[in-house]
């Protein structure tokens, strides 16, 4: 049962970023104005559908609208980068999470892998507008993957770039580009937000360098309330729910291998259905969470 | 209606509810008790002694005046019986399924020593169930008071807040952070026990008397209570947040994939339909597999029978205690073993066994036996030195309880908490420290019931309006 004389959320703009990322521009004012960064959304976009957790990407309180984007990597966000200008998202609900730790800690390394750059993005215009230097290394598998390159240049950020296949920028892993990074110069604070492998390494590289570091968790999440406690992760031994505590944790503390051992729970029930939905598509990503 | 004496009304065998038989019902997910026929209802009712003095009334924790509305029942006045229960119970529907009858009402019942109790909760259903299919209201809302008021949750404290509110002519909205309404009515409790179309049905009969709500509406994190007495303007909120925040064991391994709370896995079948083809929830493969769920209240038998339905096999209840101080309903315990669940007492899980991949394969027990009483006074159970066995299992389930939701109160940080980190509240009012904000249901009392949510709900409901009536009131 639904609410009542409830306006769904409409989609005011779309725009592919890439060939399976795609960005929305939603009108929700409330939440608009409520956001900070490092939260996310709850969306649901049929009603058969999961409740799947979205990164705020950006907010306008006067515009009353959110920025979302997606990328498509199985049922949920394949339907939902289906939708259009005008159409309307079923439920939304946020913004949720706690918010980043914002405070001028000098500067600061935004690391981001695949949509992950999307969900780092805010986080870097928040250290920014509290006066950080920003350097942001980002990567993705060829350059048409590549996400906010220019929007992170005009914060103004120093800008690394890596790709896997060596289309564009560095050929190599994101973290192969922090290390030099931490070699040339003192670095206050690292934030990290990719695929698990990614935060993995990255916080491996920090720990050996003594940086703070920041990842932002993608557990898998039904209510995003604190209500079922299937987005517990483990942080420094102890159980945390990333949708109350989290999504950002410290990344030293945080157990990687636990994370995508759990993200890889229904791996080849969703495969059938991206299958149902995409028959021409066969590959599945094994690994859980590489996808980000 | 011939009127029987007290002789042959106390010779008369109880009518036990018509159920379907275990071996259907444990491969559907429709309801298990099928309801009174209205000659059983009549027929259970003229067992009633009419006692002078009804231990029954006492208790009820909302004092319905059962003698009444059972004798109105014997006398084939069902609109009247209605009428009666409807004055102290607002979900009779939802009560008559699914309160913990044997210690309330039927366990006061004079009969209850002879285990011949009258069977008031199968009475109470099948009078709200006409009721709901006459479609008979009880009630004609007042003119409006021009007061407002928001009530966060739509759990039976919050329904019933709601409705008693918009029946002192006020405007009501309902805020729910998920996306259907009910509470633990839609997401915990299984469609076989509760049908949805119950919860539905009350929640449609609040919007026609004109109750507003707003789901995907977390409050705290979208509008905090704050916003909600100041920029949007209502005059006092009633929190009926529950107590939905899963408890873990503390042991090993209990991340591994294929451990679910309780919560998790009925929200996943429950609210997210995961057992409907075309849902696009998953749920860890349970057919034919082996499920074991820790604790022994409803929610552990709604998770076992939940599973027995999916086809897994076996279902294993584990407790630590022995089947006595199971705290669920009895008939919840009896439906559960019919539906061939194990129950295995005394033992507490020390481990859960996974394997390289990080997947549940097995559990390691401890034996256990009761010592002597705890504060509760419940026996205390003790490890039995040496005694720990290891079985194979596919998927284990935590029903060991739930706290109160840190999301609210964190937002809300000058609402005083008792010490088990509950809302603080004035227990005649539901009044909370906060000017006009009051508080009832599970997050006063640490989980319940919902026939104590209900009640809560009513009480702060008067207190609003006597408050809104006050010039304390902005
Ligand atoms: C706090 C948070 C913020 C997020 N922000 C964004 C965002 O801004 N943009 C975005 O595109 N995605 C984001 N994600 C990931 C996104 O929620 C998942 O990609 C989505 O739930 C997948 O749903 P699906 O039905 O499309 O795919 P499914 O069919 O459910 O899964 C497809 C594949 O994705 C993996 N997967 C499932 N759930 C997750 C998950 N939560 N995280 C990572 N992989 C998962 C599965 O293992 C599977 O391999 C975020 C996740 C979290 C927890
Ligand atoms: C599986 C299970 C079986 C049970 N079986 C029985 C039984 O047989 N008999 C019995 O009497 N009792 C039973 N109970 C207990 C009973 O359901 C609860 O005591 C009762 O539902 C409490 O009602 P409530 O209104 O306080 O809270 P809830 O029913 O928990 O409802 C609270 C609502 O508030 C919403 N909410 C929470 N935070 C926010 C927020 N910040 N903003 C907006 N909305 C919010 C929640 O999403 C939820 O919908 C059972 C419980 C469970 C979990
Ligand atoms: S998503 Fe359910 S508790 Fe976090």
């Amino acid at each position: 049962m639904a609410g009542d004389n409830q306006a769904m959320p409409r989609i005011v703009a779309a725009q592919m970023l890439a060939p399976d990322a795609k960005q929305f521009r939603i009108e929700a004012p409330k939440i608009a104005r409520r956001h900070r960064a490092g939260q996310f959304v709850i969306v649901r976009v049929t009603p058969d559908g999961e409740r799947i957790p979205l990164t705020i990407a950006a907010s306008d309180a006067e515009a009353g609208t959110i920025t979302l984007v997606v990328q498509a990597v199985g049922k949920t966000t394949m339907v939902m980068n289906d939708l259009d200008v005008g159409d309307e998202i079923l439920d939304l609900a946020g913004p949720l999470g706690t918010p980043s730790e914002v405070d001028d800690f000098g500067t600061v390394v935004i690391v981001g892998g695949g949509v992950g750059t999307a969900v780092a993005y805010p986080v870097a215009v928040a250290l920014r507008e509290a006066g950080n230097r920003i350097i942001a290394v980002i990567g993705a598998r060829n350059r048409s993957q590549l996400l906010f390159e220019h929007e992170l240049a005009a914060l103004p950020a120093e800008v690394h770039v890596c790709t896997d296949d060596g289309s564009y920028g560095r050929a190599g892993l994101v973290t192969d580009a922090l290390q030099d990074v931490l070699a040339a110069e003192s670095i206050d604070r690292v934030f990290a937000a990719g695929p698990i492998p990614m935060m993995k390494a990255v916080a491996e590289v920090t720990r050996a360098a003594g940086v703070t570091t920041i990842a932002s968790l993608n557990p898998i999440m039904i209510d995003g309330t604190g209500m079922c406690g299937g987005c517990r992760v483990s942080v420094g031994g102890h159980n945390r729910f990333a949708c109350l505590d989290g999504p950002e944790f410290d990344a030293h503390e945080v157990d990687f291998d636990l994370l995508a051992s759990r993200n890889r729970a229904y791996l080849e029930g969703e495969a059938a259905r991206r299958r149902e939905l995409h028959p021409c598509e066969v590959t599945v990503q094994v690994g859980g969470g590489e996808s980000t | 209606m011939s009127e029987l004496s007290r002789r042959e009304r106390m010779k008369r065998e109880p009518v036990s509810m018509p159920e379907r038989p275990a071996g259907e019902r444990a491969a559907d997910f429709d309801e298990v008790n099928l309801g009174y026929s209205f000659d059983q209802a009549v027929a259970e009712a003229e067992r009633c002694l009419l006692c002078a003095r009804p231990t029954c009334v006492q208790g009820c924790p909302v004092s319905v005046d059962i003698v009444e509305f059972v004798h109105r029942v014997s006398n084939a006045d069902l609109a009247g019986a209605a009428e009666v229960i409807a004055a102290d119970n607002s979900l009779p529907a939802v009560c008559g399924r699914v309160c913990p009858q044997e210690t309330q009402c039927e366990g006061a019942c004079v009969l209850a020593k002879k285990g011949k109790a009258i069977h008031i909760g199968n009475l109470e259903r099948f009078v709200a169930d006409v009721a709901r299919a006459e479609g008979w209201a009880t009630t004609s809302d007042p003119a409006p008071s021009g007061r407002r008021v928001a009530v966060v949750g739509s759990g039976p404290a919050g329904i019933a807040c709601a409705g008693d509110l918009v029946g002192m002519g006020h405007e009501v909205t309902v805020f729910e952070a998920l996306h259907e309404l009910g509470g633990v009515l839609a997401y915990g409790i299984p469609e076989f026990r509760l049908p949805k179309a119950i919860v539905e049905a009350e929640i449609d009969r609040l919007r026609q008397r004109g109750v507003h709500f707003e789901t995907n509406a977390v409050i705290g994190m979208v509008d905090t209570v704050d916003d909600l007495l100041t920029t949007e303007g209502y005059d006092a909120v009633f929190l009926g947040v529950g107590a939905g925040f899963p408890r873990f064991l503390d042991v090993p391994g209990e991340n591994l994939v294929g451990v679910y709370s309780a919560s998790e896995f009925l929200t996943r079948v429950n609210l997210m339909r995961a057992y409907v083809a075309g849902s696009d929830t998953p749920l860890i493969e349970v057919e034919g597999r082996s499920v074991v769920v820790f604790g022994a209240g409803n929610t552990a038998m709604d998770a076992a029978r939940t599973a027995v339905r999916l086809g897994a096999d076996p279902v294993t209840i584990a407790y630590r205690r022995t089947r006595e101080e199971m705290p669920a309903r009895a008939e919840e315990v009896a439906h559960a073993e019919a539906e061939g669940v194990v129950l295995e007492t005394l033992v507490a899980p020390v481990e859960l066994l996974g394997n390289e991949a990080g997947r549940l394969v097995g559990l390691r027990l401890q034996r256990m036996e009761l010592g002597e009483p705890g504060d509760d006074g419940r026996r205390r159970p003790e490890p039995i030195p040496g005694e720990v066995l290891e079985v194979t299992v596919d998927v284990a389930i935590i029903a060991i309880g739930n706290g109160p939701n840190p999301l609210l109160l964190r937002a809300t940080p000058d609402l005083d908490r008792s010490e088990r980190g509950t809302i603080a509240v004035d227990s005649d009012t539901g009044s909370t420290s906060k000017p006009g904000v009051y508080a009832g249901g599970d997050i006063v009392t640490g989980g319940a019931t919902v026939i104590l949510a209900m009640g809560a709900g009513r009480r702060a409901a008067r207190a609003i309006d006597d408050y809104l009536g006050t010039d304390q009131a902005p």
